[in-house]
């Protein structure tokens, strides 16, 4: 086979990004620490040349294969791929004052932030199992070493040592799930086994034991009941920053990894799959919502918040049509927008030696200061799915397809566990309107933290109010990659 | 023709835009500013509702300064507005609230005054919207939207249980409008693909369907009106909301909730409507007996007005549901005018409040003799409440009797039941309150009322009255749209 430069180019925002990271990782080992911010900035920067690249090369037309088809650059990548620079680069500039006050304001953090979100693009673009669990691996060690970084405190210890522990668990099961598909269609390739699949090729049972394992992992990934028991104690453990990343970023990697595996590879058993994805939906949905109720913890809170949001994803994927698809698609991003705010507050509301992690933070916010309340407030309606935030319409696209595939009864018993948790998310505006506060300090944020989260949140209300440039970009992703 | 085209949309958008306005103004440092502004905002909002009457044709049951413009395509949900008979008056009535509510908190509010006016104003933009929608999902928009600044509103400005009083109206609410919005999407597939609400109603649907489909907007607008027995939020928002909030949930909130039995319930599963007929009069009349009953013995004059809110609004389920020309334009009025009577109630006992800090029957007495000038006036109020001939009380309420009367004369002898009980409640409250000696020291020392006040109640004595000898005008704008409603009711949608 000739090779050709030109076969690289479809995977050049990787190419670019893992030689700028470890450009960033040699360097920062020059600079003093009054000079980090140099590497901040590189990383900004890093991010932002990824951005041009993938915009440039991004085609409205059809996917590119390379490497032996184990790569590929669609439409569905190249899009996720620019929310996930846009999601980082907003993790970067939410997390710079609270690294800086808490001493991780260092080069690994960076380094291991762009080795993550590296991970995260070869998992959006594979087309084969391989790529897939390559990039899958290269974003959980650097999540075990993130989650890890506050190396004196013990709830980050004994967050990471779960997370690595239950994380190696499901990439075995992934694993194993994986090789029974090759087993018994003797190929790797994801489009390839589409095909084979469609043509009736394999023994069904060898394909039902692997389906189990690979929807396993899967929900391990997007931390879907019953297999969700990491997510509330890494997302408290783990330093706000990291688990404003993990809350946000990572479900991008997660929706592409489900699109991929399920809707590519191994559509041909939707049959099976859609009922496994029932069941660890409405279990998420239940789990999620009503456990949250019970949390004092701000982010515990939002850690069940999110197993209830994926579990409404999942209903979107389940549809098992176009219109699910793209649906689950405009809520990933709805949820990474509105999460990028709600983490964001938190960060925004420490300080040096303060964490406002409990709801009681937060108490009397506006008294103390009425724009970040009322910010808050859109955010928390929006992740409540009220209108007119965006949070509804994401809601809503999904209702619709599921009802489109004939689950009505379904899409009842989610609006009822979205009343439940309507009220957890009530009790937060309760918390900042209502009640006089208890911690009187004054709120500085810097500057572009400041600018950020006013953007942040009238985004949601903005998207809210006009969300069809949004919701038609997923369709067309979607419909043109699938 | 003023505003050309886009009517409706100034109708809306004025209040929401001023009272993003008003809540740039910021800290109370500006307060004097806020209260102009709003003041200003609401007349505006009034200002450009007023051509909806004066513009309005009365012969035609189309909906009328329609508006249409693509909103999201990728779901097929439109910017569709328009109005018709049914909806007019009430959006009148509401851009008619705001003023009032601004001026009733002009000096009531003294912490964070521009977010309550913004609330109020934000809130009349978007319960105008709600009136005007002729798409499902842009309806179902304005009316989840409409709940925040209200909980908002309960939750901050109100008394002392008033966390409780919101998170329980904020979910109550929720509840029921989930199971519509599930109605909304079946509906959309039946449709193929179309979120109009003319649409839904033209479409041909099968009984058992129809009947989910009722029981989805049951939970939804029973909650709003709210009958019995999913009332209970009602007495506690009442309660702890501050007078304004009281004012706009009796005056404009509840009539949401008959809005959309007329709307949707009705037109769209008339069947199934004809076939729970009975169940939702026998609801009524129950809402209108029993909670009466229970108006007589509260002790808490806000209290009393709510539930006497719940009876009357009993009245308006009934006259729906009744089918007949004489009971809908009954129930429209009586909306109306509850609208009105039910605000200058909550007004009279506000101006109460503001002077002794009790709401308690009992720590009144005698202010006839100290503050005369209110004493007429609430003295007229409660005789309207009473449901008095010559107030517009009297007008609806009678329609509706008129009207059970041509179905069965229980239902019309349980309803005029009402008019002894409406009568005994409010105006042994009256008698309580007003007459007597002065034995409180507090109460001899209370000064009559501002002109700011006597402004507010004067209004509303004047279109009290209106309504009750003149109500033609009223009537005549919702004849044809209620005379086509019946006769689509009428027609069986059984496919």
């Amino acid at each position: 086979m000739n090779f050709s430069v030109r076969d690289l180019m479809p995977m050049l925002p990787e190419i670019f990004l893992l030689a700028a990271t470890c450009f960033i990782l040699i360097f920062d080992l020059f600079l003093s620490d009054r000079r980090r911010h140099v590497t901040y900035l590189l990383t900004l920067a890093a991010l932002l040349g990824c951005g041009w690249l993938s915009f440039a090369t991004i085609t409205g037309g059809a996917a590119t294969y390379t490497m032996h088809g184990m790569f590929v650059d669609d439409l569905l990548s190249g899009t996720l791929k620019l929310v996930l620079y846009v999601t980082v680069a907003a993790v970067l500039v939410y997390s710079r004052q609270y690294l800086h006050k808490r001493g991780m304001f260092r080069g690994e953090f960076f380094a291991l932030l762009l080795f993550a979100t590296l991970g995260m693009m070869v998992m959006i673009s594979a087309s084969s199992f391989l790529t897939l669990y390559m990039g899958l691996e290269l974003l959980s060690l650097s999540l075990y070493a993130l989650v890890a970084m506050q190396r004196d405190s013990a709830l980050a210890a004994e967050a990471s040592m779960k997370y690595f522990i239950l994380g190696a668990l499901a990439s075995g099961m992934l694993l194993y799930g994986m090789s029974m598909i090759y087993g018994a269609t003797g190929t790797l390739d994801i489009t390839q086994i589409g095909l084979l699949l469609q043509a009736g090729v394999g023994n069904s049972t060898v394909l039902a034991f692997g389906l189990v394992f690979i929807v396993a992992g899967i929900a391990f990934k997007l931390g879907v009941a019953p297999f969700h028991m990491w997510v509330p104690d890494v997302y408290q453990g783990a330093p706000t920053a990291v688990t404003l990343f993990i809350g946000t970023a990572t479900k991008l990697a997660a929706f592409a990894f489900v699109i991929r595996l399920l809707a590519q590879g191994l559509v041909a058993l939707a049959g099976d799959w859609q009922q496994m994805l029932v069941i660890l939906s409405v279990l998420s949905m239940a789990i999620g919502n009503i456990t949250a109720i019970a949390q004092t913890n701000l982010k515990r809170m939002l850690a069940y918040s999110t197993i209830a949001h994926m579990g409404f994803l999942l209903l979107g994927i389940l549809a098992a049509s176009m219109d699910g698809y793209s649906s689950a698609m405009f809520y990933v991003v709805a949820y990474v927008i509105t999460g990028l705010g709600s983490f964001g507050m938190i960060m925004l509301l420490s300080r040096r030696g303060f964490e406002a992690d409990r709801l009681e933070d937060l108490k009397g916010l506006n008294q103390r200061n009425p724009w970040y309340a009322f910010l808050m407030l859109l955010l928390m309606f929006s992740l409540a799915g009220v209108p007119p935030t965006i949070g509804f319409y994401a809601k809503l696209a999904v209702l619709q397809a599921v009802m489109n595939a004939g689950y009505t009864w379904l899409a009842v018993v989610a609006v009822m566990f979205s009343l439940i948790g309507a009220f957890y998310y009530l009790r937060i505006v309760k918390l900042m309107y209502f009640e006089a506060p208890v911690d009187t300090h004054d709120i500085r944020p810097a500057l572009d933290m400041r600018v950020l989260m006013g953007v942040n949140g009238l985004a949601v209300l903005a998207l809210g109010i006009l969300p069809q440039a949004l919701m038609s970009v997923c369709l067309y992703a979607v419909e043109r990659s699938l | 023709m003023l505003a050309g085209h886009h009517l409706l949309s100034l109708v809306i958008w004025v209040p929401i835009l001023s009272g993003v306005l008003v809540l740039a103004t910021g800290s109370d440092r500006q307060a004097g500013l806020a209260r102009v502004l709003a003041l200003f905002g609401a007349l505006a909002g009034l200002f450009v509702a007023w051509p909806l009457y004066t513009q309005f044709n009365v012969q035609t049951a189309d909906m009328q300064f329609t508006e249409f413009s693509s909103w999201i395509p990728a779901l097929n949900i439109n910017y569709h507005l328009g109005v018709d008979g049914i909806s007019m008056p009430l959006m009148l009535l509401n851009s008619f609230t705001t003023v009032l509510v601004v001026v009733a908190g002009w000096r009531v509010i003294q912490n964070k005054v521009s977010q309550y006016m913004a609330a109020f104003l934000i809130m009349s933009g978007l319960i105008n919207g709600m009136f005007a929608a002729l798409d499902a999902m842009l309806f179902y928009v304005f009316f989840e939207a409409m709940l925040i600044p209200l909980f908002l509103v309960i939750g901050v400005w109100g008394g002392p249980r008033r966390v409780y009083a919101a998170i329980k109206f904020f979910l109550y609410t929720l509840l029921g409008s989930l199971l519509m919005l599930v109605a909304f999407i079946y509906l959309f597939f039946q449709c193929n693909g179309s979120f109009e609400i003319l649409d839904f109603q033209a479409l041909p649907l099968n009984l058992p369907v129809q009947i989910l489909l009722f029981i989805a907007f049951f939970m939804a607008f029973a909650v709003k009106v709210p009958m019995w027995p999913v009332h209970t939020w009602l007495p506690d928002a009442h309660v702890e909301a501050p007078t304004g909030g009281s004012v706009v949930l009796a005056a404009i909130t509840l009539k949401i909730g008959a809005y959309g039995f007329l709307r949707f319930t009705l037109p769209i599963v008339p069947d199934a409507s004809h076939y729970m007929a009975g169940f939702i009069i026998t609801l009524s009349l129950i809402a209108v007996v029993y909670i009466g009953l229970v108006a007589l013995v509260q002790a808490d004059m806000k209290k009393l007005i709510a539930y006497s809110s719940i009876s009357h609004m009993g009245f308006a389920t009934l006259g729906i549901f009744l089918f007949n020309t004489l009971g809908m334009e009954g129930a429209l009025v009586q909306m109306v005018s509850h609208g009105f009577v039910s605000a200058a109630m909550f007004l009279s006992v506000g101006v109460m409040y503001d002077r002794l800090h009790s709401r308690q029957i009992g720590d009144y007495g005698g202010l006839a003799k100290v503050m005369p000038v209110f004493a007429a006036f609430f003295m007229l109020f409660s005789m309207a409440n009473a449901g008095l001939p010559g107030t517009s009380g009297f007008v609806g309420e009678f329609m509706v009797i008129m009207a059970a009367m041509k179905v069965n004369f229980w239902y019309a002898f349980l309803a005029a039941i009402t008019l002894i009980l409406g009568a005994a409640y409010t105006l042994w409250m009256y008698k309580r309150v007003v007459f007597g000696d002065v034995v409180r020291t507090e109460v001899a020392k209370l000064r009559d009322l501002v002109p700011r006040e006597f402004f507010m109640l004067a209004v509303l004595a004047v279109l009290v009255l209106g309504m009750g000898l003149y109500p033609l005008p009223l009537t005549e704008i919702m004849h044809s749209s209620v005379n086509n409603l019946l006769a689509h009711v009428a027609q069986s949608k059984l496919p």
